[in-house]
């Protein structure tokens, strides 16, 4: 991106001054090589965003934004519903609540080591990953509807947790407003078979080690210490998730004439809040929700079953967990007044600082987990909330390192086999069905996620606190 | 004739032929080819496939998300492709076979279609594009 054009507001910020039909200034956060080495497109979505109907401040990037489909992957905006605002699928993502939950194991790296080739062999076979699998779990209808009104509170009355789980999940492992009615058969259809399954892509699960802390005295009450070891799971709603994403954009664009709305880009099919159609996509995204709260429940659960059987007296406990792909209904201070936005976090993390009322009381004088992953050669990282970010972004933060080059040339430069002997040199396994799919997700494939973060400490978003290196990685 | 394109975090598939019917099956192929090499998936079994939208774009972007349901719900991955158009609505035949992870060796799942790069034209007389960026 050419920065000539943007406006320097500090060295962390950077604005595209409103022109045209923009509501709201564009602000991008992240260093000069960040924004320099971003594809002009970036600019192009994060000003389209910036047109919308009540867009509340600014349209954002986040220091790992890249393109995207109508909204940019990074991208945080809010709307409020009395001001004419929209609720937007592309603003969303088709993977609605992917995130990243980690556990605790009260393992240290040396525990592992000698059982740690059985662990992952286990792991893989284990939680089922990758196209073609599927889960244990077979859903009928009634089952289906608990499942998509409960979350993680639903898969914890099944057995698969404890209910000291809820306490370390965003909404508690619950997402309150769902509407399985507004669920299509279609999507039912994509999840009867899937829950509890890890999907491919950039998805994983992860034996990691604690490597570095920045931050001791938030490490402290995050209850991490440099050598222990930590599980991280990333994945979404799975199939229901991405059905949902895609018949409600062709809704939105379809009726998006109805509702007097003219998209700058048929991809930012909205819908007013308020609308039959806002309200028909808030329920099922909501349901969407729990089914990613479900979904890494069940993984957890997975998890905990391999670890007693291969390192009998581990206790794996949910540090926490996060989602990145999201619209929440959130209270923010505007210009002195509280109001209630929606604030859409597409490839972005909700960073909630010190003292906010929706952490768990374990968290609140330190503000929230934020949970960056990486994935395979590439670290992982643990942030912290800060009270700053609410006047920044609206307290979002990045959510991984994004890719550096596409899918198809990572194939060409890579083989499967070359990846994983290279990161078994450096104490790294690798479980895959997939040797083009690990060729595709080689580290080499993506940005360096160590910048992005800096990025993100320096611009305020969210404070580094540690990170984290994988020892086993299970890929789909 | 398929091809693939760049696109930033994702992909994009293309397909070119004489006629309309042609470019949409030839691009089917490319969204096979995101997955796995097309040549490694026999015909064994073939799912009919119906799809209906408000204009020829959105039709084509339904027809690949037609083929994302089912090979999500059917674990099957398509090689080859007849496709009809009656008006706005499109009847399809996908042929392929059972995903089989140790030979297909699919590398990711499309999670859908999208509107980005979204083009259908013909680029001159007989000469038909269509195209997309899928999420994967």
């Amino acid at each position: 991106m050419d920065t000539s054009i943007l406006t320097r507001v500090s060295e962390f910020e950077w604005h595209i001054e409103p022109e045209g039909d923009m509501r709201v200034p564009g602000i991008i956060f992240a260093s000069e090589d960040l924004v320099q080495a971003m594809d002009d497109k970036v600019r192009e979505q994060v000003t389209n965003v910036a047109m919308l109907p009540g867009i509340i401040k600014g349209s954002y990037a986040m220091p790992d934004a890249h393109w995207g489909y109508g909204f940019p992957i990074g991208g945080v905006a809010a709307f409020d519903a009395e001001a004419d605002g929209v609720i937007s699928a592309g603003g969303v993502g088709f993977d609605i609540s992917c995130g990243v939950r980690a556990l605790h194991t009260g393992l240290r790296r040396a525990d592992i080591e000698p059982v740690k080739e059985r662990l992952a062999d286990a792991l893989y076979q284990t939680v089922p990953v990758g196209i073609g699998s599927h889960g244990n779990i077979h859903l009928d209808e009634p089952g289906m509807d608990a499942m998509l009104t409960g979350g993680a509170k639903w898969a914890v009355q099944r057995g698969w947790g404890d209910n000291a789980d809820l306490e370390r999940i965003e909404e508690q492992g619950c997402m309150p407003g769902a509407r399985p009615a507004e669920v299509s058969t279609h999507a039912r259809k994509r999840q009867r078979n899937e829950m509890g399954t890890l999907g491919s892509g950039n998805h994983y699960l992860e034996v990691q080690e604690v490597c570095e802390i920045y931050d001791p005295a938030t490490a402290k009450t995050f209850g991490i210490t440099a050598g222990d070891v930590i599980v991280s799971i990333h994945c979404g709603s799975r199939g229901l998730g991405h059905q949902i994403g895609t018949e409600f954009l062709k809704t939105m664009v379809t009726r998006a004439p109805q509702y007097g709305i003219r998209l700058p880009d048929r991809e930012l099919a909205c819908a007013p809040i308020e609308s039959e159609t806002g309200q028909a996509y808030l329920g099922a995204m909501r349901a969407a929700i729990n089914c990613a709260f479900a979904n890494r429940q069940i993984i957890t659960h997975l998890t905990r079953q391999v670890f007693a059987e291969v390192l009998p007296g581990a206790t794996l406990t949910l540090f926490y967990d996060v989602s990145h792909n999201t619209c929440k209904v959130e209270e923010h201070v505007i210009d002195g007044q509280s109001r209630r936005l929606y604030v859409h976090r597409k490839g972005a993390t909700r960073a909630f600082g010190p003292g906010h009322p929706d952490l768990p009381a374990a968290f609140r004088e330190s503000g929230q987990p934020v949970l960056i992953g990486g994935s395979m050669g590439t670290a992982s990282h643990v942030l912290a909330g800060n009270t700053e970010s609410e006047n920044l972004s609206f307290s979002s933060a990045c959510h991984g390192a994004g890719r550096a080059m596409s899918r198809h040339k990572a194939h060409k430069i890579w083989s499967g086999r070359q990846v994983i002997d290279r990161l078994y040199e450096q104490g790294i396994i690798i479980r895959s069905p997939s040797s083009r799919g690990v060729a595709e997700e080689a580290p080499g494939a993506y940005k360096d996620v160590n910048t992005v973060v800096d990025a993100a400490d320096k611009a305020g978003l969210a404070r580094k606190v540690a990170l984290l290196k994988p020892v086993v990685c299970i890929k789909g | 004739m398929w091809t693939l394109f760049h696109h930033e975090a994702d992909i994009g598939v293309c397909g070119t032929g004489h006629t309309r019917e042609e470019a949409f099956e030839e691009a089917a192929v490319a969204l096979t080819a995101v997955i796995t090499d097309p040549e490694t998936v026999a015909c064994s079994d073939s799912v009919t496939v119906d799809c209906e939208a408000p204009d020829p774009e959105l039709l084509f972007v339904d027809w690949l998300n037609a083929l994302v349901f089912e090979m999500a719900t059917r674990k099957m991955l398509f090689s080859r492709f007849h496709v009809e158009f009656d008006g706005l609505c499109l009847h399809a035949t996908a042929c392929g076979e059972p995903v089989d992870v140790a030979r297909h060796q699919p590398a990711a799942e499309v999670k859908g279609a999208t509107y980005t790069e979204l083009e259908l034209h013909e680029d001159e007389p007989g000469k038909w594009r269509a195209q997309c960026v899928v999420d994967v």
